[in-house]
């Protein structure tokens, strides 16, 4: 069992959150109860440190937003107008229209500035408002994304608890080898493959599901089209589930495993319990706690994390928006992009600060 | 932001004590339940199809894009996705006829030109209307044109159509008059989107109206009644066409980011169009039942270009361009070291042409090919010769270097981001080695490569362009008054300059009586640039593209024969498909598939929580004993 913990603990190292500092695993024993006024104290300071600290990462994701994509290489302008029939006074005017002809300091004011009314300036490539784009474009991402983290997470945890709890044989191996497998696996190849398989249709196999896209054209009626969405939704999110659900398995069977051999499971089967009820009631509320974190943090990179999937499956959403502003690079959208993934990273681990006092005991003294 | 793992517990969240709900029964009817659900929903939806299919005489032509749509608004629209959607909604005053790519009429049916060149009279054609009902009158395409000389943001995309303007009149509802600046014998191709003057006049901002009030009010074969941004863009049929209705009551473009899944997509006939397919992508859909591959002429050269000492309109030189590069020997050694027919083979699998002048095959008023002893074929026996001669002199490591003690070591810009580029730039490699040229290849991002070019810090650089029926832009660039006022820019793309070649563009440029007169302008032009060897055409490749002949029963080419479907300079493609006898079409709405499809995965989640449920309970029977 050890052997088989070190195993996962080292192959899930990448995913799994560093160790906090205080209060350590041995910190000194707890009192029997809540210490008076000075709790509510430390629960502030605790609550005022997590928000000081994602805002000044915020505030650093702001600057470094404007800075990075002006170091890319490259004009917008010459991008924009590559192959097209423009004479001089024409990229004069585009320069004109997307402020580039001013001083960078003067552009830098500007944005910030924009930024404080939450105003993320002008597309160049699509001439309209970012916030309208990414408000367009965000719905579909998180459908896709959040339905395929739901689902991953419930299979990982599922398939994890199941293989823990019986490690070594077959069963455990198999479900272990094919999640390793997947998870290897790049996602835009998987797609592909599902495409070919499932879309199109191989021999006798009549294609199930549409190649691409979200909807289907001239779609009307809201059952009509919840079902169509439905019916396009399969492939991507099959595509994701298979690629990143062997992270929440390995999670989850690591931290069972760690419950195994704890003298309160002993406790719990000496109390003559049936071993399916020492697994859900004892055993996994612990492991569960490792896992919870992995699923905000995942929650937190949702927005921007799939991008070719979204790409294989042209999907409307937020990564191939980004995608395509980078090609540009479209600076307005690129910028207001990174910040959105970014901040939604940082507000996504700021609440697993917050919610894991509530789930942890240990972690409130 | 570091969360701590638990330690080994001491105790579990939940207390043991608390009493145990009942564990089988109660969560397998709701997993039942969940099921049933799902079954119900996927039964309840076999009714649902028929009625999305729309009626039955509804035929739809689904075109597969690769490009997302950057603007509905024609005054700002650059991608060709976008200008190829304006083109079936607006008409423009003349445009390229579908076989022979000559300017026929359009909205405008004849034209009448002053004596001096300088006043060009438009008779526009009598009882058209706009597809809300408004008739087109010489007062929407003086106020276009009025709009783009007068607002720089209506100028953005096409300013450089009227940039010889002096003004713009309609005379009466059927007379427009343009006075010119200069004569330019541009006149019969300017391909400019003629709005509405009644819809447009109410445009506040030019630069932010986004034109996307459906139904698009436009004067073309469809109209845009939808779009689903990054997904699709829905057209119409105008059944008041002047030409005549389309075939095709419904256009749909769709959006894919992925090339195989577009090609997966035409295979499965959910697309009827697909274009830009790689060669081995069309090799696989060739033969296939009720797919044709066309196998069209190409419109682009490919070229690379020799960086031949980069200076400005003043004469100032910058950028760090190899200084040997300044001989023309050694620019028609490079050019004759490089096997045009081994990049049409090794590159492009054969479905190129190698190239001869700077104009495309295709068009063959303007094509010209090099005779005799002017011409630099492969030949690198003959190239080391002139090298030899010309005082380069190989060097241990077999790099020669120059009279000027210069080794010729080159660098060559390649972008990235198009295989054919790369491809052919690794040849290069070889190639030049065989004239003791060292080339030091760098494969760059689009921007970077952009960023040499324009700082003239490069020797090799890859272009390529799309060169349109009237080729006066493309042969512009290539003028002294395309080099930069100062360093990075430029609007051409080699820092060529020879006076010859500039007098002979002025005189085509003005040459608006005699169309041959003109052409024999544009070959001698070519001459030039082929002879100074700093831009180099290698190869013209081919447009391959494939569509369903089961739902399309026939379409028009351009030019006929050996043209292109997409990418046209015209609406022909679109226009004139005919819908095919009894076809299944791309589009429709949700099939019976969908409902399998959703089952079947539904069957997969149900069944799968079943055997997990069974398989539990049987655990627990066996705890039990």
């Amino acid at each position: 069992m050890k052997k088989g913990s070190a195993l996962t603990r080292s192959a899930t190292s990448g995913a799994a959150p560093p160790e906090q500092g205080a209060p350590g695993p041995g910190a000194a024993p707890e009192g029997p109860g809540p210490t008076g006024p000075s709790r509510a104290v430390r629960v502030l300071r605790y609550l005022g440190g997590r928000l000081f600290t994602a805002a000044v990462s915020l505030a650093a994701v702001l600057v470094t937003s404007f800075f990075l994509f002006r170091i890319l290489p490259g004009d917008p302008v010459r991008a924009m107008t590559e192959g097209r029939e423009v004479t001089v006074e024409q990229m004069e005017e585009l320069r004109r229209q997307f402020g580039l002809d001013r001083p960078l300091w003067q552009q830098f004011a500007d944005y910030c500035l924009g930024v404080l009314r939450f105003d993320f300036g002008t597309s160049y490539q699509y001439r309209v408002p970012v916030a309208e784009l990414i408000a367009e474009r965000i719905g579909p991402t998180v459908l896709l994304a959040g339905t395929g983290t739901v689902v991953a997470a419930l299979i990982g945890l599922v398939l994890g608890t199941r293989a823990a709890w019986r490690r070594g044989s077959a069963g455990d191996r198999i479900t272990t080898a094919v999640a390793l497998t997947l998870w290897s696996v790049p996602s835009f190849w998987l797609g592909l493959l599902l495409i070919v398989v499932l879309a199109s249709g191989v021999g006798w196999l009549p294609g199930l599901f549409p190649t691409s896209g979200m909807a289907t054209p001239g779609v009307e009626g809201a059952f009509d089209s919840a079902l169509d969405v439905a019916h396009h939704m399969v492939l991507p999110v099959a595509t994701m589930v298979a690629v990143v659900y062997a992270q929440y398995l390995l999670i989850m069977r690591s931290s069972v495993l760690d419950e195994m051999g704890a003298d309160y499971l002993t406790t719990a089967r000496a109390k003559g319990l049936r071993d399916a009820l020492v697994l859900r009631r004892h055993a996994v509320p612990n492991a569960l706690l490792p896992t919870v974190t992995l699923i905000f943090l995942n929650l937190g990179r949702v927005l921007g994390g799939v991008i070719l999937i979204e790409t294989v499956f042209a999907w409307p959403g937020l990564g191939s928006l980004f995608y395509s502003g980078l090609r540009v690079p479209d600076l307005p959208l690129v910028q207001a992009l990174f910040v959105l993934f970014a901040s939604a990273v940082i507000v996504m681990n700021l609440l697993a600060d917050l919610v894991y006092p509530l789930l942890d005991p240990r972690v409130r003294t | 932001m570091p969360i701590a793992f638990p330690p080994s517990p001491t105790r579990s969240l939940r207390p043991a004590r608390r009493p145990g709900r009942p564990a089988g029964p109660r969560r397998t009817a709701l997993r039942g339940a969940a099921a049933a659900a799902a079954l119900a929903l996927a039964a309840g939806a076999g009714a649902a199809p028929a009625a999305a299919d729309g009626g039955a005489d509804e035929r739809t032509l689904t075109v597969a894009i690769s490009q997302p749509v950057d603007t509905l608004n024609p005054f700002l629209a650059q991608l060709l996705i976008s200008t190829s959607i304006h083109k079936a909604v607006y008409d423009p005053l003349v445009a390229y006829d579908a076989e022979t790519n000559e300017p026929t009429g359009a909205l405008a049916e004849s034209w009448d030109t002053s004596e001096d060149g300088l006043t060009w009279t438009y008779t526009i054609r009598d009882g058209m209307t706009w597809t809300d009902g408004e008739p087109i009158t010489a007062e929407d395409p003086a106020f276009t044109f009025n709009a783009m000389m007068e607002d720089s943001e209506a100028a953005t995309a096409n300013g450089n159509a009227v940039a010889n303007f002096e003004k713009v009149t309609a005379v009466d509802d059927s007379t427009l008059e343009i006075e010119l600046a200069e004569p330019q014998a541009t006149m019969l191709s300017l391909d400019v989107p003629i709005v509405p003057e009644h819809v447009w006049s109410e445009v506040e901002d030019f630069g932010e109206f986004t034109n996307e009030d459906f139904p698009v009010v436009g004067s073309g074969p469809f109209t845009i009644t939808g779009h689903e941004p990054n997904q699709s863009i829905t057209l119409e049929a105008n059944p008041d066409y002047w030409r005549g209705a389309p075939g095709f009551e419904r256009l749909v473009f769709r959006y894919f980011a992925d090339k195989d899944a577009e090609v997966e997509a035409l295979r499965k006939g959910e697309v009827s169009l697909a274009a830009g397919l790689t060669p081995a992508q069309a090799d696989s859909l060739e033969g296939q039942e009720g797919i044709t591959v066309n196998n069209a002429t190409g419109k682009r050269f490919q070229a690379f270009t020799i960086n031949p000492g980069a200076q400005t309109q003043d004469g100032e030189e910058f950028g760090d361009g190899h200084p040997a590069l300044q001989d023309k020997t050694l620019r028609q050694a490079i050019m004759m070291a490089i096997d045009k027919d081994e990049l049409v083979e090794n590159v492009y699998g054969g479905y190129a042409e190698p190239a001869e002048g700077y104009i495309p095959k295709r068009y063959d008023t303007y094509y010209w090919e090099p005779e005799g002893e002017d011409r630099l074929d492969f030949d690198p026996d003959a190239a080391n010769a002139m090298l030899d001669e010309a005082g380069y002199e190989t060097g241990d490591d077999g790099v020669r270097t120059s009279p000027d003690g210069d080794r010729l070591e080159l660098r060559m810009h390649v972008h990235n981001d198009r295989p054919d580029y790369v491809s052919m730039g690794k040849i290069f490699v070889e190639r030049l080695a065989d004239i003791g040229i060292e080339v030091d290849n760098r494969t760059v991002d689009p921007g970077v490569l952009s960023d040499a070019l324009y700082d003239a810090e490069y020797d090799l650089i890859w272009t390529g362009w799309s060169v349109n029926p009237d080729p006066d832009y493309v042969l512009g660039i290539h003028t002294c008054d395309a080099l930069p006022e100062e360093p990075g820019t430029m609007r051409g793309d080699a820092y060529f300059c020879n006076e010859e070649y500039d007098e002979l563009y002025e005189r085509q440029l003005a040459e608006w009586e005699d169309p041959e007169q003109r052409a024999e302008y544009i070959k001698q032009m070519q001459a030039v640039l082929y002879e100074e060897a700093v831009v180099n055409v290698v190869t013209y490749a081919n447009t391959m593209e494939a569509y369903r002949s089961d739902q399309i029963a026939s379409t028009q080419v351009q030019p006929d024969p050996g043209g292109n479907l997409w990418g046209q300079d015209g609406h022909w493609s679109f226009s004139m498909a005919e819908p095919a006898e009894g076809g299944q079409d791309a589009g429709g709405g949700p099939s019976g598939w969908a409902v399998a499809g959703i089952a079947a995965a539904a069957v997969v989640v149900v069944g799968g929580a079943v055997l997990l449920v069974l398989r539990r309970r049987a655990a627990t029977a066996e705890d039990r004993e």
